[in-house]
């Protein structure tokens, strides 16, 4: 019993850093229908960033800042602008392409710019163990808890209570209707590029001391992204919460019992069940197609 | 087709028989591989340009066709049978996985073959009783057909153009006949199509069963020009770099494949000498391109040069401004 | 006008394949390494020890008179892409060919340097490539075949475990070390209680420490690359796991000691290759490596650097650039620092390619990996 609460929790801690990567994913596609094949690229790459700018010589807590302010012109506005924007009116397939070229662009540039070999990563919170439950716990990985949570609960309150919040999910239901209503569609799509920036250098700034800085972290973290945010339901904020903490757990429950070789599996059978029988994912509004 | 472009594959055609002369091992070689991925990526230009569905899955079917004929060469069976095995495998499956997968959207079909060609790699790597597991099959013998040994680097080229050859008149025929012109009517405009008695989902269905098996043939071929393969050359990269090249060449194009797999082969080459930057030049340039011509490059030379080259209509997914329908 | 298009890359291509002659006073010795992919740890180090050498031999005048010229070849860790390098290599006629590292390319370009008659010195542990019959496959480190019974002997007779979990990473590296080492148990009826795979790249492992604490096994063996190691010593610390954690370099070299901090205190196992060696010539090495590029190298650099000094001592040997006769005095010869003060340790070699060197025990104490004990070699 002790090791299903030690795997629950263990599970939770990841699951919520999938959530955290899977959100902005789900944003992204809400609001301009932009599949981000590089997600997990722009997870990796904000710790070269703040790696890159603490071997000028800056403190940890100024490097993660210049980090986030750097994601956010990078991966925020100027993926946007320079890649997104002139692709758009092509329809979505060109950008699904651009986005893989771009994910093996990020790795290969991290790659040959930094180091080929993993970095260690300062973390948040001195990593001591706490027991809970029986189970012990990392406090980096309860930080990583905390800070999802707090992340998807402003997250909400902006999306939910505020203005501007709704102005983006107006844009992100009916651009059309929004523009008509004079709601400056340009500009929320623009935040919502942003916010996802933001949200990945978060992400990157929590999971690093784990994963260590390595130029192939996109890859898994990628591919969670998009299990857990098509699992919970891609049009949803708390779709893609709910499928990243399912995809934790679950993926330490099938290593442990069932077969540890076929641990990536059970995850893909479960996308491929979803996406059949119930595409707009578990938490997700059925989607009506038009014609 | 007219006489300018009857007059222009007339010269590839010669090229491609004459070029391996002026070329050593290596070149023979690459072009070579170049034969195996166009037809690769003549089966998943079928699926995504014609038939407008994003498939990942298409590497995952290179794979299967490479093991069947490998499994089924050491095991003594004669080439030709081993190879018509893993185009009708192929066939099955991607029957199989489509008949579910093609009832939903798009972009959910492009996740759906995404996590196939994982589970294929899966259990190609697990199954060490069957394919050997993460070690690979080595040794893959190049086939003796009717007396004629392929073994040396130029007569396994012209085997690979030739089947080449066969595969793309066959793919050209298939469109021409009756049920390839209602399939390209079903694409331009689905609604009319649905209208006149057209099951949408049974073509759609065939081209991706059609495609896939064309990438099991694919596989067929790459078994004895690598004679070795192993799990991971069938991973989502493979899928990737398919779909690259289907996308650079020109979707939706019938020469578009032949395109852009000779960019795949060739790109690597020409951007060598940056000592290991390639890749990242690469993906680049592939970024530039879709910025600037998303129809491919045979799109791009369609609009520059307005000759009438034979295509098909652009896909409902790509929306290219100011062409001509 | 796309046939044409057609035509002219088809043409550009022919001129970009054919290659520029050689220079007289050079000899070519390419390298085909994993410098992209998942290899690219294995392959950028083996290339950086590898130049290093060349630097050095360079400065000194080159091998009997010629200096080296390298060229550098990446097999983006795909057995397709590698034999289409090493076609490329064979072509312009090298006189030694020097890797890859990963043994699934490393199988596939034996295929043609068997055919060409060139020697290849490779970077692969894997016992099956030096079981396969080619006439001149070398390497500098040990195949699995001799340090996995080093490492059976040493739990059975300095731990004296009588149950044994295994740990490894799902690649070839990993799969070939486990499958040795589970042979190595089983003829020293030593059981395994657990076998728990894991993937290449894996952040997570607190579902293999709870595995592997169930099974409750005297000693727990580790074979995974090196970044894996360091999160599963945290986790495993993390979870209190209290029996033995025996390993390869992988599990005690420098770069693991640094990634896992206090995590790695206690670990044990067997090094063939290490920058920590208790031997001058090895520790002045890594201090020059260091200097050159600024990391620290692990094994996969001294396999390269010493690869390098290998060719230079036996091409000296024969006297000329001759590679058949270069496979002829390579097996069996013996190279000892006072010959060759480069080739870091003693070392000979047998009539399949395989080194025989010392090796050493070593523990991981207060953030430093000791050597416990040196375990010489096994034809002496």
């Amino acid at each position: 019993m002790e090791s299903f609460i030690q795997l629950l929790v263990s599970g939770l801690a990841t699951g919520a850093i999938y959530a955290l990567i899977a959100v902005g994913f789900s944003l992204l596609w809400q609001t301009s229908h932009t599949i981000n094949f590089a997600q997990g690229e722009f997870v990796m790459l904000p710790a070269f960033f703040i790696l890159a700018v603490m071997n000028a010589g800056a403190p940890f807590w100024l490097a993660a800042l210049i980090g986030i302010v750097l994601s956010v012109i990078v991966l925020g506005l100027l993926f946007k602008v320079v890649i997104v924007d002139p692709m758009l009116k092509y329809g979505v397939l060109p950008l699904v392409i651009s986005t893989i070229a771009l994910s093996l662009f990020l790795k290969e540039a991290a790659k040959d710019f930094y180091s080929s070999q993993a970095q260690p990563f300062p973390t948040l919170v001195p990593a001591t163990d706490l027991a809970v439950f029986g189970a012990v716990v990392s406090t980096q990985s309860l930080a990583v808890l905390a800070v999802a949570i707090t992340t998807v609960v402003a997250l909400h309150l902006l999306l939910h209570k505020t203005r501007l919040g709704r102005s983006m999910q107006a844009t992100a239901q009916n651009p059309t209707l929004a523009k008509i209503l004079g709601i400056q569609v340009e500009r929320m799509v623009l935040y919502t590029f942003l916010l996802n920036a933001v949200l990945v250098a978060i992400a990157s700034i929590l999971i690093t001391p784990i994963y260590l800085a390595k130029f192939t972290n996109g890859e898994v973290l990628g591919m969670a992204a998009f299990l857990a945010a098509i699992i919970g339901g891609f049009n949803q904020v708390r779709g893609a919460i709910l499928g990243g903490l399912i995809l934790g757990v679950l993926d330490n429950l099938s290593a442990v019992y069932l077969s540890s070789q076929y641990r990536g599996a059970f995850p893909l059978l479960i996308l491929i069940a979803v996406i059949l029988l119930r595409p707009h994912g578990l938490l997700g509004r059925a989607e009506e197609r038009t014609v | 087709m007219n006489r300018f472009g009857a007059i222009a594959l007339g010269a590839a055609a010669i090229v491609a028989i004459v070029a391996p002369f002026f070329l050593r091992r290596y070149g023979i070689y690459l072009i070579s591989m170049w034969a195996v991925l166009t037809i690769a990526a003549i089966g998943l230009n079928l699926t995504l340009g014609y038939a407008g569905q994003v498939s990942l899955a298409q590497g995952a079917f290179v794979g299967i066709g490479a093991y069947t004929v490998a499994l089924l060469t050491q095991a003594g069976w004669p080439y030709p049978v081993a190879f018509v095995c893993a185009g009708a495998l192929c066939f099955a499956i991607g029957w199989l996985l489509g008949y579910p997968a093609l009832r939903v959207q798009h972009h959910y079909l492009a996740f759906v073959t995404l996590a196939f060609t994982t589970l294929v790699f899966l259990v190609l790597r697990n199954e060490e009783w069957l394919t050997n597991g993460i070690y690979g099959i080595n040794g893959i013998d190049r086939p003796v057909l009717f007396g004629w040994s392929t073994g040396s680097a130029l007569d396994f080229y012209f085997f690979c153009l030739g089947m080449l050859a066969f595969l793309s008149a066959t793919t050209w025929w298939m469109l021409r006949s009756p049920w390839g012109r209602a399939f390209l009517a079903l694409r331009e405009n689905p609604i009319r199509a649905l209208s006149l008695g057209l099951d949408t989902r049974r073509y759609t269905l065939m081209a991706f069963a059609i495609g896939s098996s064309l990438g099991g043939m694919a596989g067929a071929l790459y078994a004895p020009l690598v004679q070795f393969i192993e799990p991971n050359s069938f991973a989502l990269g493979l899928s990737f770099n398919l779909l690259l090249m289907v996308i650079v060449g020109g979707s939706g194009f019938f020469f578009g494949p032949f395109v852009g797999a000779l960019v795949a082969v060739l790109l690597p080459e020409w951007t060598r000498f940056t000592e290991g930057y390639y890749l990242l030049i690469y993906a680049a340039l592939v970024m530039v391109m879709m910025a600037f011509c998303p129809s491919g490059l045979l799109g791009l030379v369609g609009r520059v040069s307005k000759a009438m080259t034979r295509r098909a209509p652009s896909p409902p997914l790509l929306r290219v401004e100011g062409t001509d329908p | 006008m796309a046939r044409l298009g057609l035509l002219a890359s088809v043409i550009a291509a022919g001129f970009s394949l054919i290659s520029p002659a050689l220079a007289q006073s050079t000899v070519t010795i390419p390298a085909i390494l994993e410098l992209s992919g998942a290899g690219a740890v294995s392959g950028t180090n083996f290339r950086d020890g590898m130049l290093m050498a060349i630097e050095e031999i360079n400065a000194k005048g080159g091998i009997l008179g010629r200096k080296i010229n390298n060229q550098l070849l990446d097999t983006q860790s795909d057995a397709g892409i590698s034999r289409a390098q090493v076609q490329k290599v064979l072509d312009n006629d090298p006189h030694v060919i020097l890797g890859p590292v990963f043994s699934g390319s490393v199988l596939v370009s034996m295929l043609l340097t068997q055919q060409a008659q060139i020697p290849q010195i490779v970077g692969g542990e894997a016992a099956a490539i030096t079981q396969k019959g080619h006439p001149s496959i070398f390497r500098t480190s040990f195949g699995q075949q001799f340090s996995m019974p080093k490492i059976a002997n040493y739990i059975r007779d300095g731990i004296k475990a009588k149950t044994v979990a295994v740990l490894w990473v799902n690649n070839d590296f990993g799969k070939g070390g486990r499958d040795n080492f589970n042979k190595e148990m089983a003829a020293r009826n030593i059981k395994v209680v657990a076998d728990v795979s894991t993937e290449s790249g894996q952040a997570d492992f607190s579902a293999d420490v709870v595995k592997i604490k169930s099974a409750n096994a005297d000693a727990i063996f580790v074979y995974t690359n090196e970044e894996e190691s360091a999160r599963f010593l945290r986790e495993a610390k993390k979870q209190g796991i209290r029996a033995p954690l025996i390993g390869e370099t992988t599990l005690l070299g420098q770069k693991v000691i640094e990634l896992a901090g206090e995590a790695a205190n206690g670990v044990r196992g067997h090094v063939g290759l290490t920058v920590d060696a208790p031997i001058p010539a090895v520790k002045e090495f890594a201090d020059r490596f260091k200097r050159r590029f600024n990391y620290v190298c692990d094994h996969n650099g001294i396999k390269g650097y010493t690869a390098v000094y290998f060719i230079k001592h036996v091409t000296e040997k024969v006297g000329k650039f001759d590679s058949k006769a270069f496979a002829a005095a390579a097996h069996g010869i013996t190279i000892s620092p006072q010959q060759e003060p480069n080739i870091l340790m003693e070392a000979s070699w047998d009539k399949n390619g395989d080194i025989d060197r010392d090796s050493f025990l070593g523990e991981v104490v207060n953030g430093q990996q000791k050597i416990v004990e040196i375990l010489p070699k096994l034809g002496k």
